[in-house]
């Protein structure tokens, strides 16, 4: 009996090792920048050109930073919530617009309704580099102190938002 | 009949042939060579299997860029690893650096050898110490 032990305790340890790896999606990785100071970035706008906006616009407040482009999916998925967000205004939703063209965009916005406070027009990808950005839509909270304080890769629905960010939010002494 | 197998033989290559970084090379022979050891050992994020020289992604295509970027303004081949693993973590390598948390994955191979080694070696000396003959067994 002794001898069957120790393969059927190896047997036990690995199968909930292996059930557990194969219920994770491989494509949401870790970002570094969890815990860590958001990037700071400074852009034209989405609606101006002249006019330059980046993080220094949500500095001291509480901000949710979501990229997004008009040639990706998931972000049409996601825009009727983030329109329902705009809407409670718990905390102000900063657009970057990443590698995308600025009359699809706008174009966007205007038949879609626009859930931000400013889109950052980011058309060579670099301030998405920056922030490890891999593939729209991704969603950052960042608090007060500049801090990102959750990361969401995929469209934000309203599971999502209740369970993963408005806990932290509130942990974090909520927006403003 | 040797041309038409030759001409076969190139239209299987052909793949291969196909550059998707089309930029220009730089003009120093070495930074060329880091650069082209660079790319290849970079992961695109948004394809995880490939390389970001292998894929055309927008994503790959950027990284590219930057990574030549920083190779003109002379920073070390660290200096640019370092700057990709800060923003997309240690998994944009796929020759993982020898430090903090990777460092198991260059340990685990060595242990597990190690440790079948040695459980192949118990078995061994326990089966070297039993009576070869099944006689002398039953006499005692």
């Amino acid at each position: 009996m002794n001898r069957y032990l120790l393969p059927l305790v190896v047997f036990a340890v690995l199968v909930p090792v292996f059930v557990i790896g194969l219920t994770r999606d491989p494509r949401e990785l870790p970002s570094p920048l969890l815990e860590e100071p958001a990037p700071q970035f400074a852009l034209p706008s989405l609606h101006d050109p002249e006019r330059i906006v980046g993080s220094a616009d949500y500095e001291g407040r509480m901000a949710l930073v979501n990229v997004w482009a008009t040639w990706c999916p998931g972000c049409r998925q996601e825009h009727p919530f983030l329109m329902e967000l705009a809407q409670q205004d718990v905390v102000p939703i900063v657009g970057l617009n990443w590698r995308d063209n600025r009359p699809d965009a706008l174009r966007w916005l205007e038949a879609l309704g626009d859930p931000y406070v400013f889109s950052a027009y980011d058309e060579d990808g670099r301030v998405g580099i920056d922030w490890g950005v891999y593939g729209a839509p991704e969603t950052f909270l960042v608090d007060p102190n500049g801090i990102v304080i959750h990361k969401h890769i995929a469209p934000l629905t309203r599971e999502v938002w209740q369970q993963e960010f408005l806990p932290r939010i509130l942990a974090a002494g909520g927006a403003e | 009949m040797r041309h038409i197998i030759a001409l076969l033989l190139i239209a299987l290559t052909a793949g291969t042939a196909v550059a998707i970084d089309t930029g220009p090379a730089f003009e120093d022979p070495a930074l060329q060579a880091r650069y082209e050891k660079l790319i290849d050992e970079v992961r695109c994020l948004k394809c995880q299997n490939q390389t970001i020289r292998d894929s055309n992604a927008f994503l790959a295509a950027d990284l590219r860029r930057e990574i030549r970027r920083m190779l003109e303004e002379g920073k070390s081949d660290d200096e640019i690893k370092d700057f990709l693993v800060a923003r997309y973590g240690e998994f944009a390598l796929y020759r993982p650096r020898a430090r903090g948390k990777t460092l198991v994955l260059w340990l685990a191979p060595a242990a597990f050898l190690l440790g079948g080694g040695l459980i192949l070696w118990r078995i061994l000396a326990r089966r070297m110490a039993m009576p070869i003959d099944d006689e002398t067994t039953r006499e005692t």
